[in-house]
């Protein structure tokens, strides 16, 4: 099974509306949504059954028991995040779990409890869908993303092809989202910053040895910086799989909770040709 | 005041309205904590800077002190030490700089020293002091960044740029804020982000207001959102394609022309009586 | 000589795990008098850094060859450390591993996939 994983370093380039786009054309029967910390796809692809929910646990957080607690402050001086308060509580969005409290309570009144950082849902139906919702202010969200790609290879479907929906940015979700897809295909911006933040996930992407596309959104919204994406690709040797024009039925569409390629527009037209493209690069032999 | 702009999802234009705000404001300073993805100096293109790297804290070993009591690899959570043939090794990018290992060595044959992780720049641009954090690409969680970013911001009004989502950096950037704005766009992914850093504000009790950026005629979920939860609107930005295209150049709408500096100043000032005013209910911030 | 596979379960019908450090068991086998044993894997449960932890149980064991579908760079360094040799399955049974290992048949594991911060797990 090939995966398809969808990036963009900025937000709001449009990576989901593509993977909705992507998943109902390949008629793909198993897909994920890595964006944990702000998941979307399941607004575009409506479920018509009940997921399977399980939490998940991030790093156990410490806990103080007032009772045994003698207030010697060791453990507020020796935590690195700050995450011991003046009255001995613990600040359960600032632990970390790295243990030092406990390790250095002489009175044993620190323990390491465990704790629920998100909840992982998985749909079932004919498909397979995987996606997952962090809690709001936990950190652990690179090790939730490796949790909802192995949920999606949980279940064992006779497919060629996974599409998974990725996060912003380029830190450790990012990071755990790259980790064994084939292809990764990049939905560029022409702006100034969409450039700057393309370049850095591409650098990113380059760095653990992933085969990299590139796709151009709303391309007609400044000419001159689509054509900059363009060389750019030609000297990093990136293929460009196609552009995309600016088109407010997408909007429409995203808010009737449909997926462009269900509509008739220069937009779905548009992406129909990305995706004929980004899967003939993703099978050809690398 | 210490104005944090924040917005759950990416691309609805936190950017914009911080540098617009920022740059309207008169003296003031612009902090984009959005330090993966840095983009608020593209636009503010700041002169005489002045870079700081930030290091984080990582173990070094002396193997000839080492006895291989192994008390480091048993006590880190985090799976960054083995030993091996009578040498410890340490896996900096696993660390998460807790100290635990230096802390506990009943050899004292670990000590700590300095990894470079990412910088901040301070620049001016106009009457904007622009400072930015930056990430090293390939590094983990720029939360380190984001701390000293925030550590001594100078006085007068600050505009904060928020990384995207609502995860711990988020919380990290808006812990000391005096007001938060929300930016969204009319789609149902807005809404769905919105609801998110509207409940991670809640939690921290901070005043708050939103703004409806690429507002098209019809129907707005966004603003439905708001009516529906009783969210303060302080301002729309209309959808608009000139904007568009300064802002896809990185220009400064309110910087270039009179219209959109009007729109802004308007904009900044209703947020500041909103301030104000909840810095008046409620004395304690 | 001691080898050790990331195996599936503890039973005598178990399959070669696709993955090394969160494998939660290993097989130790000695070639010479045939002899089996199986260690837990406690990195299986980790929230990061399994593949090092992994690694020290297995240098522990003293294994001196390692057979495995996978390894990532963070483990391969612990192993590399210890002078152990990393070996390729060639299929999840364990006893066709184990023969063509006798046989030398076996290739040493060249692709070692980048270390994604402990996270790299599939």
């Amino acid at each position: 099974m090939k995966q398809l994983l969808i990036l963009s370093g900025k937000g709001g380039t449009g990576k989901t509306t593509m993977a909705g786009a992507f998943i109902k054309l390949a008629s793909a029967r198993v897909y994920a949504d890595c964006d944990v910390d702000a998941p979307n796809l399941h607004l575009v692809l409506k479920q018509w059954s009940e997921p399977k929910r399980t939490d998940y646990y991030g790093m156990p957080k410490a806990s103080i028991d007032a009772d045994l607690c003698s207030e010697c402050d060791l453990c507020r001086q020796n935590c690195r995040f700050e995450a011991i308060k003046d009255d001995y509580r613990v600040d359960f969005f600032a632990c970390e779990g790295c243990g030092v409290c406990e390790a250095i309570c002489p009175v044993r009144a620190v323990s390491l409890i465990p704790a629920v950082a998100g909840e992982l849902m998985l749909y079932r139906n004919d498909h397979v869908f995987s996606t997952a919702q962090l809690k709001m202010g936990s950190g652990t969200s690179g090790m939730l993303v490796t949790e909802v790609k192995k949920q999606m290879k949980s279940v064992v479907l006779y497919t060629d092809l996974a599409i998974i929906d990725g996060s912003p940015g380029i830190g450790c979700p990012v990071i755990a989202s790259l980790s064994g897809v084939d292809m990764v295909l990049i939905v560029a911006e022409p702006s100034v910053s969409g450039i700057s933040d393309m370049e850095r996930i591409v650098k990113t992407a380059q760095q653990f040895q992933t085969r990299i596309a590139v796709c151009v959104n709303k391309y007609d919204t400044n000419l001159v910086k689509t054509q900059e994406i363009e060389s750019f690709c030609h000297q990093a040797g990136l293929p460009l799989v196609g552009h995309i024009p600016y088109d407010p039925e997408v909007i429409i569409a995203v808010n009737e909770g449909r997926s462009i390629a269900d509509r008739d527009c220069i937009a779905g037209q548009a992406v129909r040709e990305v995706f004929c493209r980004t899967i003939s690069t993703l099978l050809q032999d690398n | 005041m210490k104005i944090a702009v924040l917005s759950g999802k990416g691309g609805t234009g936190k950017t914009l309205l911080s540098v617009s705000l920022a740059a309207v404001a008169g003296k003031s300073t612009y902090i984009d904590c959005d330090v993966e993805e840095p983009n608020g100096h593209l636009f503010f293109k700041p002169a005489d800077i002045e870079s700081e790297k930030i290091a984080i804290r990582i173990p070094a070993v002396d193997q000839q002190l080492c006895n291989g009591c192994r008390v480091c690899t048993d006590f880190c959570k985090f799976n960054a030490l083995a030993y091996i043939r009578d040498e410890l090794l340490i896996f900096e990018e696993v660390c998460h700089s807790c100290g635990g290992c230096v802390l506990l060595c009943p050899l004292h044959a670990l000590s700590e020293r300095d990894k470079v992780i990412g910088e901040i720049r301070r620049g001016v641009s106009g009457d904007v002091k622009v400072i930015s954090g930056i990430l090293n690409i390939g590094e983990a969680s720029g939360i380190p960044v984001v701390k000293r970013l925030l550590h001594d911001i100078p006085a007068g009004n600050t505009f904060i740029d928020c990384p995207p989502g609502s995860a711990c950096i988020v919380m990290e950037s808006i812990k000391d804020a005096d007001y938060c704005i929300f930016v969204a766009e009319p789609t149902l992914f807005g809404v769905h982000n919105l609801n998110m850093v509207y409940e991670l504000v809640k939690i921290f009790g901070k005043p708050h207001g939103v703004v409806l950026n690429k507002c098209l005629p019809g129907g707005n979920p966004a603003e439905e959102y708001c009516r529906d939860k009783g969210i303060k609107v302080l301002g729309k930005i209309p959808f608009d394609q000139d904007l568009g295209i300064m802002n896809s150049n990185a220009l400064i709408a309110a910087r270039e022309d009179e219209g959109w500096r009007e729109i802004f100043k308007t904009l900044l000032q209703n947020v500041m009586e909103e301030v104000h005013h909840e810095a008046a209910v409620d004395p304690k911030r | 000589m001691i080898i050790a596979i990331p195996v599936d379960d503890q039973s005598s019908e178990n399959k070669v795990c696709v993955s090394f450090g969160r494998a939660p068991y290993f097989l130790i086998y000695d070639t010479e008098n045939g002899s089996k044993s199986i260690i837990h894997n406690s990195a299986a449960s980790s929230q990061g850094g399994a593949g090092i932890k992994a690694a020290q149980t297995v240098v522990d064991s003293r294994a001196e060859a390692i057979l495995t579908p996978r390894c990532g760079e963070n483990a391969a360094e612990v192993i590399n450390a210890a002078g152990i040799k990393i070996f390729k399955t060639i299929s999840d049974s364990i006893s066709e591993n184990i023969n063509a290992f006798k046989e030398g048949k076996l290739e040493s594991l060249d692709n070692i996939h980048p270390g994604f911060h402990g996270r790299g797990d599939q």
